[in-house]
């Protein structure tokens, strides 16, 4: 039992990894559909910590994945020598700061922002929790773009473009890889990546689960009071939970700018928020293959729509009725409004551990 | 000076638009605790209802004044978004009342990407250009020059407001919403059907919102599909500014946040030596929201604690 337990883990394993190549035989857009979800699946892990583990809904999550972006663009584009001669001094050859590092400084960064964010809010809950946040996230893409004079840090609208890509040795992960005569895309080994990322922060979030900090985490989401008085320090719980749930999105955001190799303030607004808490939600609050099936379907599916919707169409009416964006949008409020009534704890939801 | 009154006017002029959408939100979270994340969507609708009416009529009979537009467009609209709420809190709220508390939300997310959605198919995805419907040269008042548009909403802002308040301090109906809010069950042993009040805050607050969702538009001169979300997330602000679930002091979160908006914008660049500028307009409110929360979790006249799940 055990043993056959080991090998489907090993085979569904084995079969996440040679996805990208049955999805691009499709295409290779299918492969950046996959890669994308993966990314949208740890967002919303950390963001399970956050509001799954302990209850603190956090409408802004979508700030960290900002700040994660543009710490990695920062450090691995030429845009800060271009306008601070004294850093063009300093680094004659370009700031270009091996992702290898970038990664680990961005999701610190964020970490940091988490921590900033958490202090403030540590007395409130609920709705008011909730409000604050958002109003957060919303100051923060404001910042980005507007950050472009008198001194130019973000560039404003425009974004950062000329991001370097993941290198690993000599492979740079921007350009096709040949392996014995097989070509693997660039967004196939982004997808590696990303998996094993993906899988990483599963890890870690199955394990803190576990742990003794998740059980407190769970104790200040059930009861905030009972809690404190069984001796849980609330504050640096919460405080914890802010700061690992912002890393985790930090990383999402480093990933996301090497993938794009561009980003700007459009990337990050409020309704990217809105998704990541649906997806929570929607999986299964405090669940990890919930909220992991939750980011699965809410990203791949509306995102696969926009290929399949106006050839559907094409063929049952014979012509186009509703813009595929349009069809996108208007199915994905209905599958919010349905699988809360039907389902209002979540698709997935956790069988133990009582509510949230 | 005369700067200073005239952003003062502005501002008010601005907050007594939010004022009308918070009365929205805090009736419907005074009562039920939910918030009512697709409220700006019913405003946007509003707009967008009494914009084609409008159209309609201008281009049935041209020359048609405008007042009467006004007033065709209100009568259409009105009923319209009382009919969006009505169909929002029966098919998407009410049966999640005794849900886990994130599960409203989320319907309420889910039912303001479907309301944009819809407008952005029926009125297309392009701003719209609100016509000018009262003549356009400014009237002095105080040491300032006011539009007559802007002068129309803040007098139908205040009657409406005064309205409100007439009918829940004075009326039946009034009453039965308080005992509600107080608690439903004691209101049902006092022959009060909660879902009948519940219902009617949300008809009550859309049609305020009907009414602000034309004055935006008047104000702008411009509809569009995403107009509900920001200044709905601001209304949302200035009611727990005020202190939520509290009637006065939405309107008093209102206008405060419409004059902190107005003198920030205006004076920020003073301020700060030219390093930040007006384009950071938005910021304020929620700024100030996290201020008031940190300093003052109820709200300014709010008795309630926020340290609630």
């Amino acid at each position: 039992m055990k043993r056959n337990a080991q090998l489907g883990l090993l085979l569904t394993g084995l079969a996440l990894f040679l996805l990208p190549f049955a999805a691009g035989l499709l295409g290779d857009a299918w492969i950046r559909i996959l890669a994308f979800s993966l990314l949208y699946m740890m967002l919303a892990l950390g963001l399970n910590i956050v509001v799954g583990y302990a209850g603190l809904l956090d409408m802004g999550y979508v700030a960290f994945y900002a700040v994660g972006a543009y710490s990695y663009a920062l450090l691995a584009s030429p845009h800060l020598t271009d306008h601070f001669p004294v850093l063009a001094q300093a680094f004659p050859a370009g700031l270009h700061l091996s992702a290898w590092i970038a990664i680990p400084l961005a999701a610190g960064l964020a970490a940091l922002f988490g921590v900033l964010l958490g202090f403030p809010v540590l007395r409130l809950r609920g709705d008011y929790l909730a409000i604050v946040t958002l109003g957060f996230g919303e100051i923060i893409r404001i910042f980005l773009n507007n950050l472009n004079a008198p001194l130019n840090i973000t560039n404003g609208p425009q974004g950062l473009a000329r991001i370097d890509p993941v290198r690993l040795g000599p492979i740079s992960f921007a350009e096709p890889l040949s392996v014995l005569g097989v070509v693997i895309p660039s967004a196939q080994l982004y997808y590696t990546l990303f998996l094993l990322l993906t899988l990483l922060v599963m890890l870690i979030s199955i394990r803190l689960e576990h742990s003794r900090i998740g059980r407190a985490w769970m104790a200040i989401r059930e009861d905030e009071i009972a809690a404190k008085a069984m001796g849980i320090n609330t504050r640096n719980m919460k405080l914890l939970a802010f700061a690992l749930g912002a890393s985790f999105g930090g990383v999402s955001g480093a990933m996301f700018a090497a993938f794009q190799g561009f980003v700007s303030p459009e990337s990050f607004v409020l309704s990217e928020s809105v998704v990541i808490v649906a997806m929570v939600v929607l999986g299964g609050m405090g669940h990890v293959q919930g909220v992991a099936l939750g980011a699965l379907l809410l990203y791949a599916i509306p995102e696969g729509l926009r290929y399949v919707a106006r050839p559907l169409q094409l063929e049952l009416f014979g012509a186009e009725w509703i813009a595929p964006e349009a069809l996108r949008m208007l199915l994905f409020g209905l599958s919010l409004v349905l699988i809360m009534l039907l389902r209002p704890r979540g698709l997935w939801a956790p069988t133990r551990g009582g509510s949230a | 000076m005369d700067i200073l009154v005239q952003q003062v006017l502005n501002g008010l002029v601005l907050g007594s638009v939010y004022a009308l959408v918070a009365l929205g939100y805090t009736m419907v979270y005074g009562i039920l605790q939910l918030i009512n994340f697709a409220h700006g969507e019913v405003l946007m609708m509003g707009a967008m209802v009494s914009l084609s009416v409008i159209s309609t009529l201008q281009f049935l009979f041209p020359g048609c004044p405008g007042p009467l537009l006004l007033i065709a467009a209100l009568v259409v609209s009105i009923p319209s978004c009382m009919a969006i709420a009505a169909l929002m809190e029966r098919l998407a709220y009410r049966p999640l009342r005794s849900a886990p508390r994130l599960a409203p939300l989320i319907t309420a997310i889910g039912l303001s990407i479907i309301l944009q959605t819809l407008a952005m198919i029926i009125w297309s995805p392009n701003p719209r250009v609100f016509p000018d419907l009262l003549p356009t040269a400014p009237v002095m008042v105080g040491g300032a020059f006011l539009a007559p548009k802007q002068l129309l909403i803040l007098v139908s802002a205040a009657v409406l407001m005064a309205l409100l308040m007439l009918l829940v301090n004075r009326t039946a109906l009034g009453r039965a919403m308080r005992a509600v809010s107080e608690s439903p069950r004691m209101a049902i042993l006092m022959g009060i059907d909660p879902n009948r009040v519940v219902a009617l805050a949300f008809m009550l607050g859309a049609a305020l919102a009907a009414v602000a969702g034309l004055l935006v538009g008047m104000n702008y001169n411009i509809a569009h599909f995403t107009m509900g979300f920001l200044l709905g997330l601001k209304a949302f602000t200035a009611a727990v500014l005020g202190g939520i679930g509290n009637l006065p002091g939405a309107v008093l979160g209102g206008l405060m946040l419409g004059v902190i908006e107005s003198l920030g914008a205006g004076y920020i660049g003073d301020l700060t030596g030219g390093f930040l500028g007006s384009h950071y307009q938005d910021i304020f409110s929620f700024v100030v929201l996290i201020g008031v929360l940190i300093l003052k979790p109820s709200g300014l006249l709010g008795e309630r604690v926020a340290d609630r799940a």
